[in-house]
């Protein structure tokens, strides 16, 4: 994985373990931010790696929250258990969108799930025996880990442990991933896809494999908002929500995994920061992504990385030694 | 019910299903147009379609002015803003990837969307039918002259830019940089012009689309998403950069959406027309009247 992954993470830990002491006001903002971040993570894979791009996941995140919902409140299921059922309907429906749409080339997976998104947000208000409608429903049970019940507000601090931790979780498997022969193929398949496909990788499966994985990333945040809110309905997981997750990455910075993370925080923390501005929402949303795409395509991490090193070449006093990459 | 009723209900459904269909089969002209000429999907078109409403309501509100010239005022400015939108965001880009291009296009559109939200808030907004009268009787269903006018539109718009594109100088240009921009550079056609002027007409047939449709749904700052995603969903259904196929696929796409409206549910009416694009991307994605242009499709 590499020492410089290995440091982030135990980093990033430490970061985690101490921030309720450090900013015990603040902390419990970052629970919804690190459910986000979860989500980004599973699609930085996919913009970053995969070069394809989704405009539905919010409707994976919706499947994973609602299928939680249902089983745990309906059915009395344990928490654990309704995570996999939502991680197998995901995976199910990733397969027929991905399947199709990725044999073919450019806009179509985008398109797909675009309309995949719309669809599975008018069900989710329409079908109102299932999903309880536009008013969505409640009493979902929380967590039951090692025994200690997480119900807020006095647990925020054990549900933002277990949210951050399931981020670590998703990181680690993410950074393994790269570093394995599949990173390699989908970095090759990212770099030149006829090459790729030349030199005997299989190019199509290895898309689809990532769409479904991130889809599975997109669930398992789903079920675990769903258990942290303890009400669902389908106001966040409209396609704006799929967008905004796309922006959080590329602001982040696609390249790396760890971009999605740090999405995930600097857009999570805007609307704190424009909390009067709700009408604002869009133009700004539309603006960052446009000036990041145009001006910074590598993401702010990147971005603040070769800002650092161009300064340092330029400084007279000290040559910089060149910076390798940060997978 | 009796069979003469079930049968004009479903001539009702037809009808109305037809001047929507008109709507989706101009926008996925506006879709076909600039993919033709760049290959580019453009996300923002449905922003295009709610800008021409909202302009047109502006134009006739706040300016005063008789319904034809606000029409007027609203393509010609949606035109200027596709022209100033391809002129900032897309030309400096230096050989962009798809996945660029995608999310260039999806900020243009939260920008216009969010920019529309700030000027001129949430509601919905509605004006009067551009023509007065009764409705009219046709074929035992009953149908109002404003539907009837963008079933017109479509048709003028259709036969406008089939003289455009098949006798004169501009419309043959446009073609030659859609088949090949190279060749079309070397016999002296000035493919960058053809790019822009791309983006200004296609915004103008999205404005002139959103425009008609005012006095029937209204307009709000987020209906641009739907009316895009359906209109795109009649570009695929007819095959991306067939313009004919595209009109008939529309109005297939209306008919569909409409009489599944009518006799399934209304609430699932948006869930079965993008069923319908999700479907046909599965099984057909040259589309229902396509060659298999794959390969062209794999230039992306």
């Amino acid at each position: 994985m590499g020492l410089k992954n290995l440091t982030g993470l135990v980093l990033l830990s430490l970061a985690v373990i101490v921030l309720p002491y450090a900013l015990p006001d603040f902390y419990f903002k970052l629970i919804q931010i690190g459910i986000y971040a979860l989500i980004c993570i599973g699609l930085s894979l996919l913009l970053g790696y995969a070069g394809q791009i989704s405009l539905g996941h919010a409707a994976f995140y919706a499947l994973g929250a609602y299928t939680s919902a249902i089983l745990t409140v309906r059915y009395g299921w344990s928490p654990w258990l309704a995570v996999w059922v939502g991680i197998g309907l995901t995976i199910i429906l990733a397969l027929a969108i991905g399947i199709p749409s990725l044999r073919l080339q450019g806009h179509y997976l985008a398109m797909a799930t675009l309309a995949f998104g719309e669809i599975a947000f008018v069900v989710a208000t329409a079908w109102v025996a299932l999903t309880g409608g536009p008013s969505g429903f409640g009493h979902i049970p929380k967590w039951n880990v090692f025994g200690y019940r997480l119900v807020p507000p006095r647990a925020d601090q054990a549900i933002f442990y277990f949210v951050w931790a399931a981020v670590i979780l998703g990181l680690l498997v993410a950074l393994n991933l790269i570093n394995s022969r599949v990173g390699r193929a989908l970095r090759a398949i990212h770099d030149g896809e006829q090459a790729a496909d030349v030199l005997g990788i299989p190019t199509a499966t290895y898309k689809i494999k990532i769409f479904v994985l991130s889809a599975a990333y997109a669930s398992v945040a789903g079920s675990i908002y769903a258990h942290v809110s303890g009400y669902v309905n389908p106001g966040p997981f409209s396609v704006e929500h799929s967008i905004l997750f796309i922006t959080m990455v590329i602001v982040g910075g696609m390249r790396t995994v760890w971009g999605g993370v740090a999405g995930a925080c600097l857009m999570g923390l805007l609307p704190e920061l424009l909390a009067d501005l709700e009408h604002w929402r869009f133009a700004i949303y539309g603006l960052i992504l446009l000036i990041i795409m145009m001006f910074i395509p590598q993401g702010i991490l990147l971005g603040v990385r070769d800002l650092i090193a161009w300064s340092l070449e330029k400084l007279p006093f000290r040559k910089a030694d060149s910076p390798g990459e940060t997978e | 019910m009796s069979d003469s009723a079930g049968y004009s209900n479903l001539m009702q459904f037809v009808l109305s299903g037809l001047a929507f269909g008109s709507i989706y089969a101009m926008v996925a002209i506006g879709f076909n147009i600039i993919y033709n000429a760049t290959g580019i999907i453009n996300l923002a078109q449905g922003e295009f379609v709610m800008l021409g409403g909202m302009f047109l309501v502006w134009g006739q509100d706040e300016l005063g002015l008789p319904v034809w010239a606000a029409v007027a005022v609203s393509v010609l400015i949606v035109a200027a803003i596709g022209v100033a939108f391809e002129r900032i965001a897309i030309r400096p880009l230096r050989n962009p990837s798809v996945l660029v291009l995608i999310i260039i296009t999806i900020a243009g559109s939260f920008l216009f969307r969010g920019a529309v939200l700030l000027v001129w808030g949430d509601r919905l907004f509605s004006c009067d039918s551009f023509l007065s009268g009764d409705s009219i009787w046709i074929l035992g269903a009953i149908i109002t002259r404003q539907r009837i006018l963008i079933f017109g539109t479509l048709l003028v718009v259709g036969g406008i830019l089939a003289v455009f594109f098949g006798y004169t100088i501009l419309g043959k240009a446009m073609r030659a940089t859609a088949f090949n921009r190279t060749a079309a550079r070397l016999v002296g056609i000035n493919t960058r012009t053809m790019v822009m002027f791309a983006f200004g007409l296609s915004a103008a047939i999205g404005a002139l689309a959103g425009a008609v449709v005012v006095p029937v749904t209204g307009i709000a700052w987020e209906h641009g998403v739907l009316l895009g995603l359906k209109g795109f969903a009649a570009a695929v259904l007819g095959g991306l950069g067939n313009n004919a196929a595209a009109v008939v696929a529309g109005l297939l796409l209306g008919v569909i959406e409409s009489v599944a409206a009518g006799t399934i549910s209304t609430d699932y009416k948006d869930a079965i027309a993008l069923s319908a694009l999700l479907i046909v991307l599965f099984i057909r994605p040259a589309g229902l009247f396509g060659r298999a242009e794959l390969t062209r499709l794999g230039q992306l």
